[in-house]
């Protein structure tokens, strides 16, 4: 079980995320955005950061790298993708799932460890979880706000493709609380929090009863390897 | 050489945090008169060689696609100013 993690200039998380995936069970295979190879991975992440320096729009130029066309060819294919901060912006970017983020309505950056509603736990990178499920990941982004027309967000509710919802506090004034989507096959799973960094103890979220125990991060890679075995 | 003007701006109906945050700015200097403010973009691109249908066309496409996302932004004008 090989899952790729997406290096661009300007990814930050990619390290992290390549570590996640080792610690949850999986063999980590670092990309290359500039290439045109897969490198024949069961799964992806497009990860964390600020890629080609956010210009244009946060994720903007990153949808058409090189690699994004293998990328949303085998997206389209059924291979399980999961877009997190600046990987569900290009996502979006990419149209492989619906809507565009902005800046976040209190204008700045914001870093917190967030509570999230799991909405849909039958998507590739959520069946560990159990639905109504609230999970603690950390947040951080300046262009988190999750937009769409009045449309689409209906369809996305109907069709259970709203995967997790803002508990408690909605950070960066997200449609509907909105906080990740998948695209309408549950395959290719997009969210502003990041789950690699709540996957090892000492390094997590704070929890209600250790600091910095938080490994519910884990769970979206266990998924993934459980759905690409079974 | 020919160069386009392309502008872009946020649809009306999404909150433009940075259009806010300049207009409470205005307001605080005592430019109360001037009580909302939209920021959008302006691109110019320079043409290599002559325009024609197709490079008109063209940048239109390139506008639409890749200078906006048309989820939360209009492309509002596109003007050929020679340079």
């Amino acid at each position: 079980m090989r899952i790729g993690v997406i290096t661009f200039p300007g990814s930050l998380d990619d390290r992290d995320a390549l570590r996640a995936i080792r610690i949850a069970g999986a063999e980590p295979v670092s990309l290359w955005h500039g290439e045109h190879d897969l490198q024949g991975v069961d799964a992806l992440v497009l990860p964390g950061g600020f890629s080609y320096g956010d210009y244009l729009r946060a994720g903007a130029i990153a949808s058409h790298a090189p690699i994004m066309s293998e990328v949303i060819d085998a997206a389209n294919k059924g291979m399980p993708v999961l877009g997190i901060c600046n990987g569900f912006q290009m996502l979006a970017e990419a149209r492989l799932v619906p809507g565009a983020h902005t800046r976040n309505d209190v204008q700045h950056f914001v870093r917190r460890d967030q509570h999230l509603l799991v909405e849909n736990n039958s998507t590739a990178w959520t069946t560990q979880f159990s639905a109504g499920e609230e999970i603690i990941i950390p947040l951080k982004n300046a262009d988190g706000r999750f937009i769409a027309d009045a449309d689409t967000i209906t369809r996305i509710e109907d069709n259970g493709q709203v995967t997790f919802r803002y508990v408690g506090m909605n950070p960066n004034g997200s449609a509907d609380d909105i906080a990740g989507v998948s695209n309408e096959r549950g395959n290719v799973v997009g969210l502003m929090p990041h789950p690699e960094h709540a996957v090892e103890p000492g390094f997590g979220p704070d929890t209600a009863t250790h600091m910095r125990s938080g490994l519910d991060g884990l769970r979206f890679f266990t998924s993934v390897i459980e759905r690409v075995l079974a | 050489m020919p160069v386009f003007v392309v502008e872009v701006m946020p649809k009306p109906e999404i909150l433009d945090p940075q259009g806010k945050a300049v207009a409470g700015a205005l307001s605080r200097l005592g430019h109360s008169e001037f009580s909302a403010v939209r920021m959008g973009k302006r691109f110019e691109v320079t043409v290599d060689g002559p325009i024609t249908d197709a490079t008109r066309a063209r940048l239109e496409e390139i506008a639409r696609e890749i200078l906006s996302n048309q989820v939360i932004e209009d492309v509002v004008s596109i003007t050929e100013v020679t340079a």
